[in-house]
């Protein structure tokens, strides 16, 4: 009896990775780039948030120091953090230090990339365009996939 | 019994335990751990989202969710108002005489034009507050919201804010709070505890 259960769950777990499939790495020097994605933008709200992991595989330090799109006036490299119940948020005037043999994580939360001034809100569907520039590795243009409005919400859990 | 079936009988069963646990520590939560129920709010004279006046009356005769955010905001915001709209949803009938208030932190850029088109994004039930400056802060003051500018190296600003949503009674006293990302079910009986005191 259970079967199609079994089935639909089955189906909705593929359906769920398929939905959620991101684009394929991208690769600049020592660095990756991988599961790049902005949040859709509701109308009416002036900008949009990029999330993304970078890696860094080689022996040096590198740092991103300015990223760009033409969707938007301007893009920032953004810190978030809860302090208590507070939302802090600052824009990382020295950029982000990707240091050697680590992962830097880019999430809702925490460190993103910050869409100003942005004339189109993302839709879900679109790609958006971004140029990633990094101290050492170089420029990188990477396609941001839209995901929802509330895409990669973090699990919630009892506190 | 297979075991396929046995596992699904102790699937259910654990997670109707999950879920007792989790509304048990929501009741235990009720009582906000940061601010002392009660003795907050203020007066005010604003602009709700369809460009009318609002005072603090607006805050009483029914029980309300306020959060203070702003529309300049990526991440904490949107994601809050998107789980506000979800729980009226999962509430249904029984959140009919709830109301939601979303005051900006940030009235100087956001208009009632824009409260306007922000909020309804989400659920036409959230209601968009800005107006004057100085009475804004009177509203954040009176209702302990931690709300800061903070110049950006570019010239513009972004606002450090209380991220929690609040939960007020009919007659205007808070009675606790929603944290950012707190657990599905224990906000939701928070909603309901609220909801019952009336």
């Amino acid at each position: 009896m259970l079967k199609p259960i079994f089935a639909l769950a089955a189906f909705g777990l593929a359906f769920l990775s398929s939905s959620l499939a991101s684009a394929d790495d991208v690769k600049i020097g020592n660095l990756t780039i991988s599961a790049p994605y902005v949040r859709a933008m509701v109308p009416g709200a002036p900008v949009g948030g990029g999330y993304m992991t970078i890696t860094n595989t080689g022996g040096t330090d590198d740092r991103l120091v300015a990223a760009s799109s033409p969707r938007a006036a301007t893009v920032q490299i953004h810190e978030m953090k809860m302090d208590n119940d507070v939302m802090i948020m600052r824009e990382l005037a020295g950029g982000l230090a990707i240091p050697a043999g680590k992962t830097i994580e880019l999430k809702p939360g925490g460190y993103h990339l910050m869409f100003m001034k942005v004339a189109a809100p993302f839709l879900q569907g679109q790609t958006v365009r971004t140029s990633l520039k990094f101290e050492k590795a170089g420029t990188a243009e990477v396609d941001f996939p839209v995901g929802s409005i509330a895409a990669n919400k973090e699990a919630s859990h009892v506190k | 019994m297979s075991n396929r079936r046995r596992f699904a009988a102790t699937a259910v069963a654990l997670t109707l335990v999950v879920g007792a646990g989790a509304i048990g520590y929501a009741t235990f939560l009720m009582a906000p751990k940061v601010r002392a129920a009660g003795n907050v709010g203020a007066t005010f004279t604003l602009t709700d989202d369809r460009g009318e006046p609002i005072t603090e009356k607006a805050l009483s005769g029914h029980p309300s969710l306020v959060y203070f955010g702003y529309t300049h905001c990526p991440d904490v915001c949107p994601t809050t108002l998107y789980d506000m709209a979800g729980w009226l949803k999962t509430l249904g009938t029984q959140a009919d005489g709830l109301k939601v208030y979303f005051f900006t932190v940030d009235p100087e850029r956001d208009t009632p034009e824009i409260m306007h088109s922000y909020t309804g994004n989400f659920t036409d039930r959230i209601i968009g507050i800005t107006g004057d400056p100085g009475e804004m802060q009177k509203a954040i003051k009176g209702w302990r919201i931690y709300a800061r500018k903070v110049p950006s190296p570019d010239g513009g600003y972004t606002m450090d804010h209380t991220a929690s949503v609040l939960l007020v009674d009919a007659d205007g006293n808070l009675k606790g709070t929603i944290a950012y990302q707190e657990n599905t079910d224990v906000a939701l009986q928070k909603i309901r505890n609220l909801l019952q005191q009336d």
